[in-house]
């Protein structure tokens, strides 16, 4: 390579040994697409389409579970997320603040707060919320099993939202805040009608992809007991696969997932492109 | 009566002292123009005037009040308190209407139909009532700072702090703003301005202050402060301001 590459300083009009760049990475890429046509071919032959048909894509055993699937499963899903997101996003709002407080217990007990609930898988939260009844005999949260799932999935978003909320505060600039209390603003009246309604703005994609996780970890409501009313789309599309031995509702609580998880992405990348280009 | 005393006044940062005893007045009416070199604790000083800098020792009473009283409920001082910032600090997500309403409602508690009245009245001194429905950043800088002045004066102010209004500023649109403040001298505002521009402290100041290194060095009307400095480091300054290049 490198006497080539002398050789070409030395004397550029003499033809070179060898393969010029632009052929090698033609080959190279000849042999990417050979690999992936290889692999595709291999997996049509090896896959039993017949068997793939009637257990993936069954229509009958699909068209068992309407409209039950957006009208119980997908509802319950969206309410379970909208709630703990709710939830979430009220806590991690005041977590923050408290994270950025000049009274120091606030501060600390924000961090734990955070570092706790970040810290833990989602289902051993679950699982925790499902044993609070052994620790306080005769205490039922408010809203049974709606009101578990939120509080599951408020409690450790709240970290998270936290976290970004902070980083949103801080990214407003110094002078709003001068400018808000030089008009007379006491520091609570201007953080509320100045800073946080900017900040919420500059937070709003990462807030979006919170929703995206929290709609997904909503599937795990299943570790508390639901009733058939109460069921959400992950453990709907599992109950209605044991019913018929056919995977296929699986494959359609999956497509209805991606039904609000993609657009919810797209807006959040969009939100991100919009705040990149108005600084 | 004078509507700023400051006493003794300093201000240290860390182990950095950036002002280190500053005395002066400033009388019902006037406008005192500070200038100096970067760095010289100019911008520190009008900040220690409505306390967005906590002096580290002395006074600062204005109207009467020594805002550096800890008993001093600051946030009805500031009400009377105008500042304009180099950099505007517009609230850039409402609309000019509502950066020139938004303290009057929530602070002085006025009606709505009041504060939309405020809010046109000052606009229109500041020639921008046909964007009263804009947002900030669909302004020019000079209009942006004209805004944060209505935005100031919809408090009526009894006195006005400006921190260098105009250097943020391309120097086509710094006509708009000194003509703004000039209008407001002339209605008989107090004003304390730290500014680099000549021109106006000249024609426009009752008293030109002249600091470095954290202490006034020089305090007297323009014509003298100015035209005729009697201090080796002003006449510096003023050279190097005054003739850039040279």
């Amino acid at each position: 390579m490198s006497a080539v590459s002398e050789q070409q300083a030395t004397s550029p009009a003499e033809p070179r040994k060898g393969l010029s760049p632009r052929k090698k990475q033609r080959i190279s890429r000849v042999i990417q697409y050979a690999v992936l046509v290889v692999i595709l071919v291999v997996l049509v032959a090896l896959a039993d389409w017949k068997a793939i048909g009637e257990s993936f894509f069954n229509l009958d055993v699909a068209g068992k579970g309407l409209p039950e699937l957006f009208t119980v499963a997908l509802r319950n899903t969206v309410i379970y997320t909208l709630s703990g997101f709710v939830l979430g996003f009220v806590v991690g709002l005041v977590l923050a603040l408290m994270r950025l407080s000049s009274v120091a217990p606030y501060r600390w007990v924000s961090a734990i707060y955070i570092e706790i609930f970040r810290g833990l898988p989602m289902l051993l939260i679950f699982l925790m919320i499902g044993s609070l009844p052994l620790a306080f005999p005769g205490f039922e949260l408010p809203g049974g099993v709606y009101g578990s799932a939120a509080l599951g999935l408020g409690v450790v978003s709240a970290a998270y939202m936290a976290e970004n909320f902070r980083a949103g505060i801080q990214a407003v600039p110094k002078g709003q805040l001068e400018a808000a209390r030089s008009l007379g603003m006491p520091h609570m009246r201007a953080m509320v009608s100045i800073i946080i309604p900017q900040a919420i703005r500059i937070v709003l994609p990462p807030l979006t992809n919170q929703l995206v996780t929290l709609l997904k970890d909503s599937s795990l409501v299943l570790i508390l007991g639901v009733t058939a009313a109460q069921v959400e789309l992950a453990k709907f599309g599992n109950d209605e696969s044991s019913t018929y031995a056919n995977p296929t509702p699986i494959l359609a609580t999956g497509l209805t997932y991606l039904l609000i998880t993609i657009p919810l992405g797209y807006v959040a990348r969009r939100l991100e492109a919009r705040q990149g280009a108005g600084r | 009566m004078s509507t700023v005393e400051i006493k003794n006044l300093h201000k240290s940062f860390g182990s950095l002292e950036v002002l280190r005893g500053i005395d002066f007045t400033v009388e019902s009416g006037q406008v005192v123009c500070v200038i100096g070199p970067s760095g010289s604790g100019k911008s520190t000083l009008l900040r220690c005037v409505n306390l967005l800098e906590q002096p580290t020792s002395g006074t600062v009473v204005v109207d009467g009040v020594d805002l550096t009283d800890p008993d001093v409920d600051i946030d009805a001082a500031r009400r009377h308190i105008g500042m304009v910032f180099q950099q505007f600090n517009l609230f850039p997500h409402l609309t000019v209407r509502r950066n020139v309403t938004i303290a009057q409602e929530r602070v002085l508690k006025r009606s709505k139909g009041e504060c939309d009245r405020v809010a046109r009245e000052n606009l229109e001194k500041v020639g921008l009532i046909e964007k009263i429905d804009a947002y900030p950043p669909q302004l020019s800088g000079g209009q942006q700072q004209r805004v944060a002045i209505a935005r100031a004066l919809a408090m009526n102010p009894s006195l006005m702090l400006f921190d260098e209004p105009t250097s943020a500023l391309d120097p086509e649109l710094v006509g708009d703003v000194l003509a703004v403040m000039r209008k407001l001298a002339e209605d008989g505002m107090t004003m304390l301005v730290v500014t680099h521009e000549m021109g106006f402290a000249r024609e426009v100041a009752d008293r030109v202050v002249f600091m470095d290194g954290g202490v006034i060095v020089e305090d007297g009307p323009p014509e003298q402060v100015i035209a005729d400095p009697q201090h080796e480091r002003t006449r510096e300054f003023l050279r190097r301001v005054l003739h850039p290049g040279v």
